[in-house]
């Protein structure tokens, strides 16, 4: 049995292929001289149509104190809340009973980049970043270790403020 | 016989190698005008303006790892990119790129083999070009691979014939089927460019030689939505790149042939300087120059082409090949046959400008049915259908 193509009845009236041909030429011929949108990566990271967003939950950074010490006092909300379970959080206590992580790791990979960490945070110590440039020669170096957290000089990112939909 | 061998080994070297460059750097240019047509900048970090992308990707090619299907038919799917490689070079022998260099050890023909039956030569090596298609599509064991391959076959069995004939109305004209001769037929004034006397014949070989070369908008070998890749979808590493290398040499030869043909081959228009010899060398270098400018802009008008039109769907493209290309191409070359007898042999007309108008208003009286034919009814009208008030 001979296999039969369907052919659609098409409006003819008023359609000339020809025209629309070149007219389609035309247009593309047009746009070669119209201005680009390119943005040339590595040397422009932000044109005026496009910048990262402030709200960008990128890889993690950890704010320190005047000394130089981690803020975090490894109250163990970041790993109770955090979805995948990337955060290592092992708690110790100083001769005074104040609280410090002894180790606090996030492993990147499994890290979904919700940004619950950032907002369960009381002492507003782990933050997600404004950032996305992470190449590593092993994959071993994306489980952030706490020296690696708090070397991090990214900026961080606001999230989304319900009383403040549009970041305004 | 030595100055001969000299020569003839010299103008094999230079036209491989732009054939070869010239290939290279028009995939460059296809990625770079696609981008610049769809808003972007395409690729420009190697090099100076990405020139040197194609080296790169060749490069790329090489140490690429190849791989072959488990159940491929082996030395055919080792021999298919050659087979359709090696055509693909071949016919730019007989196109004539330049008037004759006059050297003070004789006249050099810039063309490396001036064949007495180089037409004939070309529509020969033309069509082998689809052997390399098919089997690489039958080789590869793959249905896509093998739908890719025989629509190439159908589609360029089908546009040969139009294409053929179309020539022969230029043959008829030029009286020879040396393209030598072909191109010094045009030479003298613009209005012996084949395009004027033989516009419809023009008309049916770009639309056959764009469906010769596979392109847009009859690329349906390679038709990636419905056949992954088509043909070339086993291949990997160089041997996928040297199916691409045919493909731009094939435009290129495509290209080269609407100049020789159409476009009085290495003429310069307006300029009666390089129609008699013997020519000082410059004369002879702006000749190159010429041809290669025309090759040029028909090589701009395949990508420009392919940037903007839709493909054909597949039995748009037979009916086309078959129903329109064919029968027009057998009603041209009969209408311009008997023109040409009734010119030149019952009205004792030379072959002159008077013979070349009236060829070109032949050619306009048949081109206003053709174009009502081919636009189902309206001679021109506008592009979009109005909304009726």
């Amino acid at each position: 049995m001979a296999i039969t193509v369907k052919v659609l009845k098409r409006p003819t009236g008023g359609t000339s292929y020809l025209r629309a041909m070149l007219k389609g030429m035309v247009l593309t011929f047009s746009h070669i001289f119209r201005p680009k949108v390119t943005m040339q990566y590595p040397e422009e990271k932000s044109s005026k149509d496009w910048t990262l967003s402030s709200r960008w939950r990128g890889t993690h950074r950890m704010l320190t104190d005047e000394q130089g010490r981690a803020k975090c006092v490894a109250c163990g909300l970041c790993p109770q809340i955090c979805p995948a379970n990337c955060i290592k959080l092992v708690p110790g206590e100083d001769e005074q009973g104040n609280r410090y992580p002894l180790i606090y790791e996030i492993d990147e990979f499994r890290c979904v980049f919700c940004g619950y960490c950032q907002e369960v945070c009381p002492e507003e110590a782990i933050h997600v970043g404004v950032h996305y440039e992470n190449s590593e020669y092993e994959r071993g170096r994306f489980v952030y270790d706490l020296e690696r957290l708090c070397a991090q000089t990214h900026p961080v990112s606001t999230l989304w403020d319900p009383s403040d939909p549009k970041g305004e | 016989m030595t100055f001969f061998l000299v020569s003839s080994i010299i103008k094999l070297l230079v036209i491989f190698t732009m054939t070869m460059v010239g290939v290279a750097l028009l995939t460059w240019l296809e990625r770079r005008v696609c981008a610049l047509m769809q808003d972007r900048l395409g690729p420009n970090r190697v090099g100076p303006f990405g020139l040197l992308q194609p080296a790169a990707d060749g490069l790329k090619n090489i140490v690429k790892e190849e791989t072959y299907p488990a159940k491929a038919d082996l030395w055919t799917f080792i021999l298919a990119p050659a087979v359709s490689f090696t055509p693909a070079l071949l016919t730019f022998a007989v196109i004539p790129f330049g008037a004759p260099l006059h050297t003070k050890w004789g006249d050099v023909s810039l063309v490396v083999a001036d064949l007495p039956v180089g037409f004939l030569y070309i529509l020969a090596i033309g069509s082998l070009g689809v052997y390399g298609i098919v089997l690489a599509g039958w080789s590869s064991n793959n249905k896509y691979a093998l739908l890719g391959g025989l629509r190439a076959s159908a589609q360029m069995i089908s546009y040969e014939i139009a294409m053929g004939m179309s020539t022969v109305a230029v043959l008829l004209v030029a009286g020879n089927v040396s393209l030598s001769e072909v191109v010094a037929r045009q030479q003298g004034s613009l209005i012996y460019w084949n395009i004027f006397p033989l516009s419809l014949a023009f008309f049916i070989f770009i639309v056959a030689a764009f469906a010769e070369t596979n392109r847009v908008p009859f690329d349906l070998p390679e038709a990636e939505g419905e056949l992954v890749a088509g043909y070339h979808a086993e291949y990997s590493s160089m041997k996928f790149s040297m199916f691409y290398i045919a493909e731009y040499s094939n435009m290129v030869t495509a290209s080269a042939l609407m100049a020789t043909l159409f476009f009085g081959g290495w003429d310069i228009p307006f300029w009666s300087r390089d129609d008699v010899g013997p020519l000082p060398w410059w004369v002879t270098v702006l000749t190159v120059l010429s041809f290669f400018a025309k090759t040029f802009f028909f090589l701009f008008l395949y990508i420009w082409v392919r940037w903007t039109l839709p493909r054909f769907r597949y039995d748009q493209l037979m009916a086309l090949g078959w129903k329109v290309m064919l029968p027009l191409a057998l009603i041209y070359l009969t209408v311009i046959a008997t023109a040409i007898w009734f010119f030149h042999d019952q009205l004792g007309w030379a072959y002159d400008t008077r013979f070349s108008l009236a060829l070109f208003g032949v050619n306009l009286a048949l081109a206003v049915p053709l174009v009502f034919v081919l636009d189902r009814g309206h001679i021109v009208a506008g592009s979009v259908q109005r909304r009726r008030a």
